[in-house]
């Protein structure tokens, strides 16, 4: 037992930080900078710069073109992306299709669809949730029924709706959970395809959340024709792949090093704000306890999170305990965003998205768009199986009741 | 980066865990502690002598087995299984650690009858004013000669009956709450002037009061440095929460184990009640508790040999484990409902025990505090 890191890890840690330093995107920086909404290209400019560096996929099996590093590498890598406010590469691809395809996908998938993940071409979207089937996903109703057309092929025609699609607005292939037999029992009846969004009768409608960005999206189809060739693994056990990238989705959801990053911002800001006596706000008897006891829940949940990954490393897959890092490391998230709002005081109720000129720079800069993440990130502890759904699982599949 | 235990580490667990299963069951332990004396001298003979562990953190040179803090984390851990009383806590850990990082001359020998088995401490630090602050010291000791005289009154001493050797924390220099000043003793129990009043404690150990009064010492009395004897003492009382978070694992894992058991045995309303959500739900959240409050303790006893990070570490991991212990213990007792309120389960032994540890060396508000300031810099 030791946190030691070796002379070759820290190297790695330099070489990482020098990578970051000279490589980031300078345009992509100032859009963050601004709290404005990023466009198509630049959600993808970081990811091509990793792609061309071979290190976008450290999730990944080397031989598919992952990094092949470390449990502790990865952990560095996470370290050091987040102390550099990286743009997070997004997931939908990456980490939760890419997995269930080189597990479950034939090689002429893995063939078609890995590379354009990999390197950023093809943007992907879930569909996943109904309007009647959320945290009950195995009640889901979009119907795939399968159909031999006048060109000899086999198609599935799909008709339903998914909804909260993340980013579905700039998707140009979304993988979906349909219902191909009805009579099953609810889990035995569902496939997994994969479908082009350009594929006539898809039509996909905004959703304005509550801070007031469009991020999510209804989906519906329409008589949608999709070859059978795109469903993975065999048809009526879609749910198997369901689950195994459900269990990846929550593992990467702790995120411990952002939310150390963001701890680190919270400090500053409390460090400048004042308290009612006119002392540092980090001084204030009331506001530091909650404070420090966040800081040592986040620490609980970074031994959690390493000791399940040191757990990985001799060869487990993420396992039902994930649930405990996606349980705790929501619950942080928001904690670090309540914080923050409740520091900033007055300036946090200025809505700034929409103005321009001088009436955008109103309150500290710091300031900017946190109520905005506040609100925003009440969804944590409800996507992926909301937190009692995890609970649900643990005492299930960990605890056995 | 590494968590996994040793080849030798996994062994020493194996072994105690073994011992304490064959001689250490719930009924044996509340037969032992409801009378006198309260503790078997025979399993502390079968500590030193069959299992070898009690010098499981001294170097070889001393005889030891060559470890340190993981070994003492593994050890507690499967004494806190177990609600073990015998005093390894004050002995190897608390005495062995002043010997080890004092350098004093007797050192070697007083630890070469700890592994024998034959040498048992007790710490003698905190006194009725005291609560938890360290340099809290109003027992004196004042030079005379080449040696020093002893008056004080040591609160609580926990497993004094069974010692052999007081380490005893005295104000040689300054007022009452003075960092300066403080000074280490070692005092034998037989010595002249020393008095207790022994009684058992609430989760079945023993402890005394303990009484000095012109109590003679000699020059080699002095543990460490005379007047700067506190951050040593800080030092060993680290390592001593480190252990005891150990320790708090092991009664916490068998506070949810116990839970989950009886749940799914108890039927109300013609089921199992471990099939209702909402217990489930609290079970869980028992769980995450205890898996964060072993993160935690792997967390503690990795950094409590850096002197630069050990406090802060130290602190953070007796907050989350003061937590888990009220959330677990309380919800164990709950769950088992009329049952957990008798004596005779085992449950409500394993909750007094973590209620004790929920305060010992300092409760959740005191090591907020404490990790505030070291975190945080000075409060307004």
């Amino acid at each position: 037992m030791n946190l030691d890191f070796t002379p070759e890890e820290n190297a790695f840690r330099d070489e990482v930080r020098a990578f970051i330093k000279e490589n980031y995107p300078a345009e992509l920086r100032k859009a963050q900078d601004e709290h404005r909404p990023l466009t198509k290209d630049e959600y993808l400019l970081w990811h091509k710069v990793l792609a061309k560096k071979g290190w976008v996929a450290p999730g990944w099996p080397k031989e598919l073109g992952g990094t092949g590093w470390t449990p502790t590498q990865k952990y560095i890598w996470s370290e050091e992306t987040a102390r550099a406010d990286c743009l997070p590469i997004l997931p939908f691809g990456m980490s939760m299709l890419a997995p269930v395809i080189y597990t479950f996908g034939t090689d002429e998938q893995k063939k078609k669809f890995l590379p354009d993940i990999y390197n950023g071409n093809v943007w992907w979207c879930q569909g996943y949730s109904e309007p009647g089937a959320g945290s009950d996903l195995a009640s889901l109703k979009t119907k795939a029924e399968r159909i031999t057309a006048d060109d000899g092929k086999e198609y599935y025609i799909v008709n339903g709706q998914k909804t909260w699609t993340t980013l579905g607005q700039y998707a140009d292939w979304g993988f979906f959970l349909v219902r191909t037999d009805p009579d099953a029992k609810p889990q035995s009846g569902i496939s997994f395809l994969l479908i082009d969004m350009k594929t006539p009768g898809i039509t996909v409608r905004p959703i304005i959340t509550l801070e007031g960005g469009h991020e999510v999206n209804d989906v519906f189809l329409d008589n949608v024709k999709v070859p059978v060739e795109n469903r993975i693994f065999h048809e009526n056990q879609g749910w198997t792949c369901a689950k195994a990238l459900l269990a990846h989705e929550r593992s990467g959801i702790a995120g411990v090093a952002r939310s150390k990053r963001n701890l680190e911002k919270l400090r500053t800001i409390a460090n400048t704000e004042r308290s009612d006596t006119g002392s540092a706000l980090l001084s204030d008897a009331f506001f530091r306890r909650k404070v420090a006891e966040l800081e040592i829940d986040l620490t609980a949940l970074e031994f959690t999170e390493l000791r399940t990954l040191a757990g990985e490393s001799s060869g487990k897959g993420p396992g039902p305990e994930s649930s405990i890092l996606k349980i705790k490391g929501t619950e942080i998230q928001q904690r670090l965003q309540e914080l923050a709002l409740e520091a900033v005081g007055h300036y946090g109720a200025p809505f700034l998205r929409d103005l321009s000129g001088s009436n955008a720079t109103v309150g500290p800069d710091y300031a900017r768009g946190l109520a905005g993440e506040m609100f925003n990130g009440r969804k944590t502890s409800i996507y992926g199986g909301s937190n009692e759904i995890q609970r649900n699982i643990i005492a299930k599949m960990v605890l056995g009741l | 980066m590494d968590f996994s235990f040793t080849e030798e580490q996994s062994m020493l667990r194996d072994t105690v865990a073994a011992y304490l299963a064959d001689h250490y069951d719930f009924d044996k332990r509340r037969a032992v502690v409801s009378k006198e004396p309260g503790w078997r001298p025979e399993v502390w003979k079968a500590f030193a002598e069959e299992l070898g562990i009690l010098g499981a953190p001294f170097s070889e040179e001393l005889g030891g087995l060559g470890g340190g803090a993981i070994e003492n984390m593994v050890v507690m851990e499967e004494f806190g299984k177990a609600l073990v009383v015998e005093p390894y806590l004050g002995t190897v850990v608390i005495g062995g650690g002043f010997l080890k990082h004092s350098g004093h001359a007797g050192a070697a020998d007083l630890i070469g009858g700890i592994i024998e088995g034959k040498t048992i401490f007790a710490f003698a630090q905190a006194e009725p004013q005291s609560r938890y602050n360290l340099a809290s010291v109003a027992t004196t000791a004042k030079k005379d000669g080449a040696g020093w005289t002893l008056n004080g009154h040591k609160a609580v001493v926990i497993g004094a009956p069974f010692a052999t050797h007081f380490i005893v924390t005295a104000r040689t220099a300054g007022g009452e709450r003075d960092a300066q000043g403080i000074s280490v003793f070692l005092v034998e129990k037989g010595a002249k002037g020393v008095t207790t009043r022994d009684y058992p404690t609430v989760d079945g150990f023993r402890a005394s009061e303990v009484y000095f009064e012109n109590v003679s010492l000699g020059a080699d009395a002095l543990i460490g440095p005379a007047d700067q004897g506190l951050p040593l003492v800080e030092k060993v009382v680290d390592e001593a929460i480190a252990a005891t978070c150990a320790e708090a694992c092991g009664v916490l894992r068998k506070l949810h184990e116990g839970t989950l058991e009886y749940t799914k045995q108890r039927k109300q309303f013609g089921q199992p009640i471990s099939s209702f959500q909402v217990l489930q739900h609290r079970m869980v959240d028992m769980f995450i508790n205890v898996e964060q409050a072993v993160s935690m303790t792997y967390m503690a006893n990795i950094k409590v040999v850096d002197d630069a990070e050990r406090a802060k570490a130290v602190s953070a991991a007796k907050v989350q484990i003061g937590k888990a212990c009220k959330f677990v213990g309380q919800n164990a007792i709950q769950l088992h409902g009329g049952m957990g309120m008798t004596d005779e389960m085992a449950i409500g032994h394993y909750f007094k025990r973590a209620t004790m540890i929920e305060s010992a060396f300092g409760s959740v508000d005191h090591h907020l505090a404490r990790y505030e300031f070291l975190s945080l810099g000075k409060a307004a």
